[in-house]
């Protein structure tokens, strides 16, 4: 696991940070431009020195100002894929992807050549030069350059920042396998809410240098006070669920004790699928609607209203999860809306990864 | 056009001294421009100013500066002479390290220019991916450089080729040891009736500079593609 505690004076700016990284699968470091996320990525690789601080890897420190320990940045075993790749040109794409390889301790290389091209799908490009190759299949060689390396943690840093939005939707998928098959744990950078929902597991909210919230990406996402401003109506709840079954053109996705009922989709039964459903498309009601167009209706009792400006935000849980919507105040007075109250909620739409451009498009448009 | 044995031999010489010069001149260039073009060197302005100390000055004074280092009274002379039998002033190696001190500033500035054009970020790439400095200089500084490489290479063989002042003051005017083609050129202008010869030898300069010009141009190429640009 890593956790870190730095603190760097930069010019005017100061940072100034705290966290813990999950011990398996994505944290996503998420703020604005100039909240030090970059800053805190380089720490941990080791380009950047703190003035002050602690950063351990699985236990073992990397950084101690107390103890004057600073490993050098090649013998942090941490692998780093850059917003533009960087790859040697000098070096066809196999040179690329082998360099960090022949460079890893012998006796610790579970992550296998063969493994990482067939996942990353670029075992026809071996030969080609990085400069024959398009900005997609660049981030997709430095991945496999950089997990080839064995890391202990892989560092990325807005990986699809410089990618426009179909080349972006191309890469995706790819991230996502970096999880069920290798294991690295990831430390992700990004200003992207869409991506940060639809990658994250762990997500820790960085503003001027400081981090301003820690916790699972579910959590996260339902504080309209942590999300950028003007992604006001992109708050939402991600819902992990699993694919239950298939009947006709629609699918079912069990949340905990909700079934979601979606377009038909192309995964196995029992598959891990993440929902993101937008406040704004939540309505509430007090008894069962009838005869409604909308396919899915769930039951759960409000767990907390909070007013803000122009809009109510209110949140509806069910066995541990948590939906939630924003309605205006006087539907709130008039239905007389209140904690422990039982209500029903109306989903008009749902937002789901590998559907019509899923979650990403959802959260773009 | 035919050759006297002792323009061949003029010609022999020159290429000798220059391909010496290089041998020796160029891995120190190389080395010097790498450490240059970092920018947070400790020094670096000093060794700047050393590097250049040839390009300014007369090359008669650099000539002297080696007679009194490197002559056989001279400290660092003195003590090649006697641990190692080697002597340096007025021989064939001394013309070759008098040629080669004056092309050094010409070869560390294509060099340097060379290494500061490679990207910073591709260093801290392979930082991350576990490469210490030496690895990275090896594997990644010098083949990206590899077209500078071999621009200082060229620049340097031609500008030993035409060194006069330095070659001549440490050196002397040898004929089939120190007396390179400009040498040569110089002794048959002072020969009565050495004219036709002086012509002759500056019109085979004038052909060796094609070809390294040429050979400079394929060279450029190969080390273009050899850099991934």
């Amino acid at each position: 696991m890593l956790k870190v505690e730095v603190k760097k004076r930069l010019g005017a700016f100061t940072l100034d940070a705290a966290f813990e990284g999950a011990e398996q699968g994505i944290t996503v470091l998420f703020g604005p431009s100039g909240a030090g996320k970059s800053s805190v990525l380089a720490a941990v690789a080791g380009a950047l020195k703190p003035d002050a601080g602690r950063i351990a890897l699985n236990g073992d420190p990397l950084f101690d100002s107390q103890a004057r320990i600073d490993i050098p940045m090649e013998r942090r075993r941490i692998g780093w894929v850059f917003q533009d790749a960087r790859l040697f040109p000098h070096l066809s794409v196999e040179g690329n992807l082998r360099f960090g390889l022949k460079r890893a301790p012998a006796g610790e290389r579970p992550i296998g050549f063969d493994e990482v091209i067939a996942v990353l799908g670029i075992g026809r490009l071996l030969e080609r030069r990085p400069r024959d190759l398009s900005g997609g299949e660049r981030q997709r060689v430095g991945l496999g350059r950089a997990l080839l390396s064995q890391p202990r943690l892989l560092l990325m840093d807005e990986p699809l920042a410089a990618l426009d939005a179909p080349r972006r939707h191309e890469i995706l998928p790819f991230f996502e396998a970096l999880k069920t098959r290798f294991g690295v744990p990831v430390l992700y950078v990004t200003h992207s809410l869409a991506e940060a929902v639809r990658l994250g597991d762990r997500m820790v909210v960085m503003r001027d240098g400081k981090v301003a919230a820690e916790g699972p990406v579910s959590e996260i996402v339902l504080r309209p006070d942590l999300m950028p401003a003007g992604a006001g109506g992109q708050i939402g709840a991600a819902l992990d669920g699993e694919v239950a079954g298939h009947e006709g053109l629609l699918s079912t996705i069990r949340v905990g004790g909700w079934d979601f009922r979606v377009p038909r989709l192309d995964r196995r039964p029992g598959a891990a699928v993440r929902l993101y459903v937008l406040a704004r498309d939540v309505m509430l009601a007090l008894e069962p609607p009838r005869r409604i167009s909308a396919r899915n209706v769930l039951e759960g009792e409000i767990t907390g209203i909070e007013s803000e400006d122009r809009r109510v935000l209110v949140r509806v849980a069910h066995a541990g999860r948590e939906l939630i919507a924003t309605l205006t105040p006087d539907a709130v007075e008039d239905l007389g809306l209140r904690s422990g109250l039982k209500v029903w909620a109306v989903v008009k739409s749902v937002a789901i990864d590998g559907l019509n451009g899923g979650l990403l498009k959802a959260l773009e448009d | 056009m035919s050759l006297t044995p002792e323009e061949w031999q003029a010609l022999a010489t020159s290429l000798a001294v220059a391909g010496r010069a290089l041998l020796f001149a160029l891995p120190l260039a190389v080395l010097t421009a790498w450490l240059l073009a970092r920018p947070r060197l400790p020094g670096r302005f000093a060794l700047n100013a050393l590097a250049h100390v040839p390009l300014v000055l007369p090359p008669v004074v650099v000539g002297y500066a080696l007679l009194l280092l490197f002559g056989i009274k001279g400290p660092i002379g003195h003590w090649l002479f006697q641990t190692l039998h080697i002597r340096l002033a007025f021989t064939g190696a001394g013309a070759a390290l008098a040629a080669g001190v004056m092309a050094f500033p010409l070869m560390v500035r294509a060099l340097r220019l060379a290494f500061e054009a490679i990207d910073p970020g591709l260093d801290v790439a392979a930082r991350s991916l576990g490469a210490g400095p030496l690895d990275r200089f090896l594997h990644v500084s010098l083949p990206l450089a590899a077209p500078g490489v071999a621009a200082a290479a060229i620049v340097g063989f031609a500008a030993c080729l035409g060194e006069f002042g330095a070659v001549i003051t440490f050196a002397a005017n040898v004929p089939g040891e120190t007396q390179t083609l400009p040498l040569a050129i110089y002794a048959a202008l002072q020969t009565p009736g050495g004219d036709a010869a002086a012509l002759k030898l500056s019109l085979l300069s004038f052909a060796i500079a094609l070809v390294a010009l040429a050979l400079s141009e394929v060279l450029a190429r190969r080390a273009q593609t050899l850099a991934g640009r």
